[in-house]
Parts: C-alpha cells; structure tokens; sequence
C-alpha cells in the first residue's frame, strides 16, 4: 500500500518538477513548482515525517504565491506565454543537474547515516521529538535562527515604513 | 446524557462492529468514506444556509428587506438559489488559461475541506486525530492564497489579477498575527493536538486567560477568510469582484462554498481554541455545544461585516504590521512570563 503510494507521489513530484524546467509560461512553471512541493511533502508523510510535511506545505508551498507576485512585478514581458525562453538552453541545465545528482548520490551511497534502515522508522518524528531535541541538543542553532528571523522581521516593518528622509 | 452525548462515536463503532475485524483495511476505508462524506455534507449544507443567515441578517442590521418571497419570510430562498446556480450555463471567457480556470475553484473548495479533517466536533469525534492538529490546519489554509493568485491570474483579466495580488498580500500578512496568536494556547497545553487542547480547558476556557490572543484572533481570521471590514479581495466599487469576477455559475458557487466553509472551520478553531470546545453546561450534548458555540462565532463574524465600513488597502497592511503583529509578540512574551511564574509559585503553595 505504501509503495504504491510512494510512486505516485514520486512520479507526480518528478514530473511537476520537469514540468518546471519545460514550462514555456513562467506562471505556470511557478505553479507546477507548487505541485512537486507537495508531492515531496506526501514522501515525507510516508516516511512518518508529519512535522516536516506540514512545514513544507506551510513554508515551500505556500511561499510559492509570493514568487510569483515577484515573478509577475518584476518581470518586463510582453507576451506572458512565451516568457520564459531560457528554458530552452537546455543542455548546460542537464549537464549541470547530472553532476549535482551524481555528487548527492556520492554522498548518500558512501555515508552510513544515509542508508535504508531494515525496519520502519517508528519514533523521532513528531513535533514532541522535534521539540525537545531542539531545545536541548540543538539550544544554540535553534535561538541563533530563531534572533536571525526577529531581526529579519523587524527589518522587514522599518524597510516598509521607510526611512525619514531628514535623518 | 451520556448516551446522546456518544451518538456518533457509537454508531462510528457499531458500523466498525459489522466487519469480522473491527480494524481491518475495509473497516478503516468504510468509515473514512462515511466521514469524508459527512464533512463535505456538512460544509455544503453549512454555506448554503449561512448565504441565506448572512443575507437575513444584513436585513436585520441594516433595515433592508432581505429575501422574503419563497416560504415562510423567505426561508426557503437558498434551495432556490441552489437550484438556479446548479441550472446555469458554464461560460468562460475566450482568453483564459483555461485547465487553471478551471481548476482553481476545485481547488479552494478541496483545501477548505481538508482543513475540516482535524476539527473536533464533539468527544472523540474528529476524522483524524492528528497530532499536528492546528499545525496542519495552519499548513493546509496557507495553500488556499495560491487557489486565489491562481484564479486571478487565470482569468486573464486585470481586475482578476488585482484581486488576486490583494489576496496573496492581505492573507499572507494576518497569517502571522492568526499564527502567533494561537502560539500562547500551545504554550500552556504544550500540544498541537485539538482534542487534547480541549480537554486542557476542562475547568476554564482559554478565552479567560488569553483575552487578547482571541481578539486578534478573531480579527486575524476575519481577514483570513477576506470579509467585510478585510474584504479587499473582493472590493467591488475597485475591482469588480476581484479573482471571481469572470466566474459564473457552478463555478462562482463553489468560491462561496469555500469561502463559507472558512468561516466554518475558522470559528471551529476559535470554539476548540479558546471557548472549550464541546464542554458546557450538562443539559445538552456535547457537539451540540460546539455547533452552538460555532455559531456563536459566526454570528459575532457577520456583525462584525455588516457593522463596519471597508478599510484602505494602506490601513489594512498597517494594521497587521504594526499593530496586530506587536501586539501577538507581546502576547507570547506575556505567556512565557505567566507560564514562569505559575510554575514558580504552585510547588510553594501547593497548587
């Protein structure tokens, strides 16, 4: 049952996320980028990783329509159907993700931690677990993002306010 | 009490109780189907009767007529109105990116009813009892601003875009003070699941000890679901109708079937956040309760819309930036500090 699941939502994540790279329309390569986010969270589902799954639809999935209010600003095309040529240079982009796929499988088959356990992961994957490792063996990491993003969000209110121009 | 109270727990485990194993794949699939089907029958029949709620009490708020012609002073006008949108023709526009066209509306309508996957209507009576509960609630209504930047883009129609533009800023801003808000509930219960938050407010519901987390709750979902005074998206002296202007028919209906089926499932997380979920007095089950508290919501919601005028798009951003989002934070650090000194002085007094 799992199976068969996993290779739906693998082969629906693969093929959105080709859909991507050979989308003519860059809107449409924005949304096609949302569906393969959530085919990756239905993988992380399967591997009893709740927390992460609802982290990749909040945060992946859903940041998907700010992109595209930036795509959609900040590009200067006439004609939306065809606004996105470069995808045709496809050979560099190929080359390039073969390299970048045979290093991520170098690292994944060399690497002990990496592989396949014998049986199901059962436990260490819902927010009870997250939580308490981050804060007790990963106190230092999780405070350091957790000021990062204060500070960003700060940021973010004193840019939109803008500066005075007198100071 | 006790009998009418588990109604529906009993009957989920008498139809469990007709399969040799109570357990087994087709007894889970059986009852998934028959709640899967419950859900989507409750949030049809909720938004067919709150379009007609909503228009009778804007003729009470605002002394206007109202519906008032088929049956009884014209409670009947929403089988009419069903009947109507489901005989219409389905036209689109010659230049829309159709298959998005067309797809959007489904979408919204999909995203709503998994949101109501983890409500619990009564002890028990939830579909999944999820541990993430209301982090996967949060997770799941943040996908439906892209439902809308998808209609609107679609459309092919620039007061479509606008609207659709709007609702990307407007929902993605009072998504933070919505989620920091409810972060002072989790602090206390130490718990995501919705079930057992409820059960965290046995003997006093939160709203007491989080009056100000609730406020900007409320408002933050009233925002959420893009209602008067928040509903921008919409604005129709501006923008027409916003992403639905070109949508007619089914199609059109099965926006509002999402957008009421949000205000159903906003006020379900305000009742099991912050209003005790289905305890209550003893002279009524517990469900009963919560629907009862639910529409309690709703119809501080619809007051709410017909009450104020429209806010600026400027002071809508303002207001979820500079007020409602400090105002969360300090909701949190006032937590913390209560949380602190709770655990402080209980072991001394011997709470």
């Amino acid at each position: 049952m799992g199976t068969i699941v996993f290779f739906i939502f693998a082969i629906l994540a693969i093929a959105a996320a080709s859909g991507v790279v050979t989308s003519r329309n860059i809107v449409h390569s924005a949304f096609y980028l949302a569906l393969s986010f959530s085919g990756v969270a239905v993988l992380y589902v399967l591997m009893n990783a709740d927390f992460l799954a609802a982290v990749q639809l909040l945060v992946y999935t859903g940041a998907v329509s700010i992109m595209v209010v930036f795509a959609v600003m900040l590009t200067l095309r006439g004609e939306v159907s065809d606004s996105n040529p470069e995808n045709r240079k496809w050979g560099w982009g190929a080359f390039i993700s073969v390299l970048l796929f045979a290093v991520i499988a170098l690292v994944v088959l060399t690497n002990s931690d990496w592989r396949v356990l014998p049986s199901a992961w059962t436990s260490g994957g819902s927010a009870e677990d997250m939580s308490l490792l981050l804060l007790s063996q990963f106190m230092i990491p999780f405070e350091a993002a957790a000021v990062l993003l204060t500070v960003a969000l700060a940021g973010a209110v004193i840019l939109a306010k803008g500066v005075k121009e007198n100071q | 009490m006790d009998a009418l109270n588990n109604v529906f727990v009993n009957i989920a485990a008498y139809i469990r109780g007709l399969f040799a194993d109570s357990h087994s794949l087709s007894a889970d699939l059986t009852i998934n189907i028959i709640v899967f089907l419950m859900l989507f029958l409750i949030m049809v029949v909720a938004a067919l009767f709150l379009s007609l709620v909503e228009r009778k009490f804007a003729h009470w708020v605002s002394q206007r007529s109202g519906p008032n012609r088929l049956g009884p002073h014209g409670w009947f006008q929403f089988i009419a109105d069903a009947v109507k949108m489901l005989g219409k023709e389905d036209i689109y526009p010659a230049n829309v990116d159709l298959f998005l066209f067309k797809i959007a509306p489904m979408m919204l309508v999909g995203i709503t009813l998994m949101a109501f996957g983890v409500i619990p209507f009564g002890k028990g009576m939830v579909a999944i009892n999820l541990d993430l509960g209301i982090f996967y609630f949060l997770a799941v209504s943040s996908i439906s601003t892209l439902a809308l930047l998808m209609a609107g883009w679609a459309s092919n129609n620039k007061f479509s875009l606008l609207g659709g533009f709007r609702a990307v800023a407007q929902m993605i801003s009072y998504e933070i003070p919505l989620l920091f808000s409810l972060l002072g509930v989790i602090m206390i219960t130490q718990t995501f699941n919705l079930s057992s938050i409820i059960e965290a407010q046995k003997t006093i519901p939160f709203i007491f000890l989080q009056p100000l987390a609730f406020l900007i709750y409320l408002i933050a979902g009233i925002a959420e679901t893009n209602r008067a005074p928040f509903d921008q998206v919409q604005g129709e002296q501006e923008i027409v109708a916003g992403p639905f202007t070109e949508y007619s028919g089914l199609r059109w209906g099965l926006f509002m079937l999402a957008e009421y089926g949000n205000v159903v499932a906003t006020s379900a997380i305000a009742v099991s956040m912050f209003l005790g979920g289905w305890y209550g007095p003893g002279f009524l089950p517990g469900w009963l309760w919560f629907i009862l508290k639910i529409w309690l919501v709703i119809f501080i919601m619809m007051w709410v819309r017909w009450t104020f005028v429209r806010m600026r798009v400027d002071h809508l951003m303002h207001f979820a930036w500079k007020i409602l989002l400090p105002l969360s934070l300090a909701n949190i650090f006032l937590t913390g500090l209560g949380i602190y000194i709770y655990q402080l002085f209980i072991p001394r007094i011997g709470g």
